[in-house]
């Protein structure tokens, strides 16, 4: 006789300590929630991992832990975050994102409805970007030992041939485009913090790069030095760690780079600089500047680099500074940023 | 951004510079201290020192309040965060300020002290409120323009009958500072720097006025010129001080009349004068004891002064030997002066606090100035 399961109350119910312990309740969540949001041919036959054909050439591997605060926020959430954020690490040395793993820690009390809110985020992103989230696990813990839900993913990905980004490669005279405005995501949650909320119409600009990337490689090939995405600390942070890695210094003008108003704005009040403000929708490319003019065009023919823009160049400069001609008239350089400018963003 | 890019345009800016080129002697140094940290930051931030002619030289204040808080108060605020039963509330500034033997808010709080970081005065209330249980400090600090809010936060307090609430006052005042610069030795006997000029407190004097500041132009005989903190502001500001030092004239000038008119907002005025009072002396990082420069509560409101409630003691600290902000504050040394600056001193290990807040001068110089240190060098 087949055992008689209640089927989840998704509307009403929430994750007790059950849903982590190996049993049928785990079963359940796994099945009538994970497989139903991420449904693929993979997870569906069920075993601890996934078996994939692996072609010849140069694959990349990524992983990284999301414990955003809040979890949901204007333009995403948590989950939409962890499957952009883990592509968009893949796509940054040009390569074809194919699949990910994602691992959930639970709170016990967390809302069943939550957490389809969240896994439907995450397999609409997989779909969006072209990728599969073929492995995953579940653990719970005790009320208080997690703020809500934690995630964490790998991905793997396939380097088209004769492609190899990396710092340094990058060579005086190269030029600096960007995808797009800076600072949308940062201000969106920050817009959401229970201590700092205020009214703002800026959404996070969370989203899978590696569409807009596969256009870049076609245009600009072995010309792109490399990409990076400028999370945490923002374009400043970024540029900083290339001009280390690359012995080289850049200079940026200031009136180039694309701001949003309301992003603008905000970041006045709070005193911060949109410099130094987390992007998840955003690229900085170092390209060589024959080829400057098509990638930039192959970016702003894309969605989501229609605000693309050149913004500087590598100079030669033994200390690596960072330095930027402000938009005032005068020279400043463009520093990381030092201490936390806001936890738990990403 | 209106109300903001207006004040911050290219090409006004660069007629500014024009003109401040024009009317400077060639021969005669313009030594111009700005009071404010506010000052400091905007000129590192917009990069004026690269507009201005090579003999107007700034020199950057005292006026930022994180750093010129003594290494004692922060002993003294972390003291009374690891007593169990508070929470202390702080601005997110003064978490990394160095205490005495490299102790700061910040590992306080990683060592298990309830220090949280707030926005605004209000957050504070709101946290007591919310932890009937617990006993709530409010961290004042800031000079006239945040002693008001803090004022207004006691009055809420009173008004919802909160009994675990309190305040641990580090409000000072401009004007006995600026006297304590310009009566320190380094500048009247020995003559080591030379002002002549001040670029005047722009959110401070929204509060005070301007008269306070007509004492200082006649006794001392030096310009003062009130500057709002956007860059146009400044140039504008340096102009009038130009035109002033040209002339032999040594006036209060309101260049932000915009915000600031003679005698100030008289409510907050009241307000403060009716919850704090003067103490005989503070002690400021880098100036010593100056005297009548700090507040605190009015023995009618002592219930609200942490101070009185917790019997915290006084705690004098002798900052670091090798530590300059003392004669950086003081415009006497140059941040690149200290032997520390960008060698163990720097924005993510401060040594000093001039270079903790984003308004010090050394931090302000670090993140956005130091380019133009390895220039000169290259330069001579």
């Amino acid at each position: 006789m087949k055992a008689y399961q209640r089927k989840l109350d998704i509307k009403n119910g929430c994750v007790d300590l059950s849903h982590g312990s190996g049993g049928r309740a785990m079963a359940q969540l796994i099945s009538g929630l994970f497989h139903e949001a991420f449904g693929n041919e993979w997870l569906a036959r069920g075993n601890d991992q996934s078996a994939f054909d692996v072609g010849a050439g140069r694959m990349v591997m990524t992983t990284d832990g999301y414990v955003v605060s809040p979890l949901f926020f204007p333009g995403g959430n948590i989950g939409s975050l962890a499957v952009h954020g883990t592509v968009n690490d893949i796509a940054m040395a040009g390569a074809k994102p194919l699949y990910l793993s994602a691992s959930f820690i639970i709170e016990e009390g967390f809302r069943f409805a939550d957490l389809k809110t969240i896994a439907d985020s995450m397999g609409e992103a997989a779909r969006t970007a072209g990728v599969h989230i073929i492995t995953g696990d579940t653990k719970v813990v005790e009320r208080g030992k997690a703020d809500g839900l934690f995630i964490s993913t790998s991905a793997v990905g396939i380097v088209p041939d004769g492609l190899d980004l990396s710092a340094e490669n990058a060579r005086v005279g190269d030029r600096v485009l960007i995808s797009g405005t800076l600072g949308d995501h940062g201000v969106a949650i920050m817009s959401k913090r229970q201590n700092l909320a205020f009214e703002t119409e800026i959404v996070s600009d969370s989203a899978a790069l590696n569409d807009l990337v596969a256009g870049m490689v076609e245009a600009g090939g072995a010309g792109i030095r490399l990409m990076r995405d400028p999370t945490r600390g923002g374009l400043a942070a970024t540029l900083n760690e290339i001009a280390q890695q690359s012995r080289l210094g850049f200079h940026l003008v200031e009136e180039e780079i694309p701001v949003k108003p309301g992003v603008a704005a905000a970041c006045e009040l709070l005193g911060l600089d949109p410099l130094h403000v987390a992007n998840e929708g955003k690229l900085v490319a170092i390209v060589a500047p024959e080829i400057a003019g098509a990638v930039l065009a192959a970016m702003r023919a894309h969605p989501l680099g229609r605000d693309a823009a050149e913004i500087g160049e590598a100079v030669a400069d033994d200390h690596h500074f960072v330095q930027m001609a402000t938009s005032f008239g005068g020279g400043r350089i463009v520093d990381w940023l030092s201490g936390e400018q806001l936890p738990r963003i990403c | 951004m209106k109300y903001a890019d207006e004040f911050r345009d290219k090409e006004i800016a660069l007629g500014l510079a024009k003109t401040i080129r024009a009317e400077t002697h060639p021969g005669r140094p313009y030594r111009f201290m700005e009071f404010c940290g506010g000052h400091t930051h905007a000129i590192s931030r917009y990069g004026l020192e690269d507009m201005l002619p090579s003999n107007v030289r700034m020199i950057h204040g005292p006026g930022c309040p994180v750093c010129v808080l003594p290494a004692g108060r922060i002993d003294m605020a972390i003291r009374l965060a690891e007593r169990s039963e508070v929470i202390l509330c702080v601005y997110g500034d003064l978490m990394r300020v160095p205490g005495s033997q490299g102790a700061s808010l910040l590992k306080a709080k990683a060592r298990g002290a309830d220090v949280r970081m707030v926005y605004s005065t209000i957050d504070a209330v709101r946290i007591a409120q919310e932890n009937p249980e617990r006993e709530v400090v409010f961290f004042a600090i800031g000079f006239e323009t945040t002693t008001p809010p803090t004022a207004v936060m006691i009055r809420l307090a009173e008004k919802k009958q909160l009994s675990n609430f309190s305040v641990f006052c580090n409000h000072v005042l401009t004007p006995p500072a600026m006297q304590n610069i310009l009566e320190s030795p380094d500048i009247r006997n020995i003559g080591r720097v030379e002002i002549d000029g001040f670029v005047g407190p722009a959110h401070v004097s929204t509060i005070i006025g301007t008269a306070p500041y007509e004492f200082f132009a006649e006794e001392f005989g030096k310009p003062v010129v009130i500057s709002g903190f956007e860059p146009l502001d400044m140039m504008q500001a340096i102009l009038m001080l130009v035109r002033q030092v040209n002339e032999n004239r040594h006036e209060v000038e309101n260049q932000y009349s915009r915000a600031v008119t003679r005698d100030g907002n008289l409510r907050a005025k009241e307000e403060v004068s009716d919850i704090f009072e003067l103490r005989d002396q503070f002690e400021w990082r880098g100036l010593g004891q100056v005297p009548y420069s700090g507040l605190k509560l009015k023995r009618a409101y002592a219930k609200y002064d942490a101070e009185v409630r917790f019997g915290m003691n006084e705690l004098c600290v002798d900052d670091n030997p090798a530590c300059e902000c003392g004669a950086i504050l003081r415009g006497v040394k140059k941040p690149v002066d200290c032997k520390l600056f960008g060698t163990v001193c720097t924005p993510e290990t401060p040594m000093g606090s001039c270079m903790v807040s984003s308004e010090g001068a050394c931090a302000a110089h670090w993140t956005y100035g130091r380019f133009r240190d390895h220039q000169q060098r290259r330069a001579s």
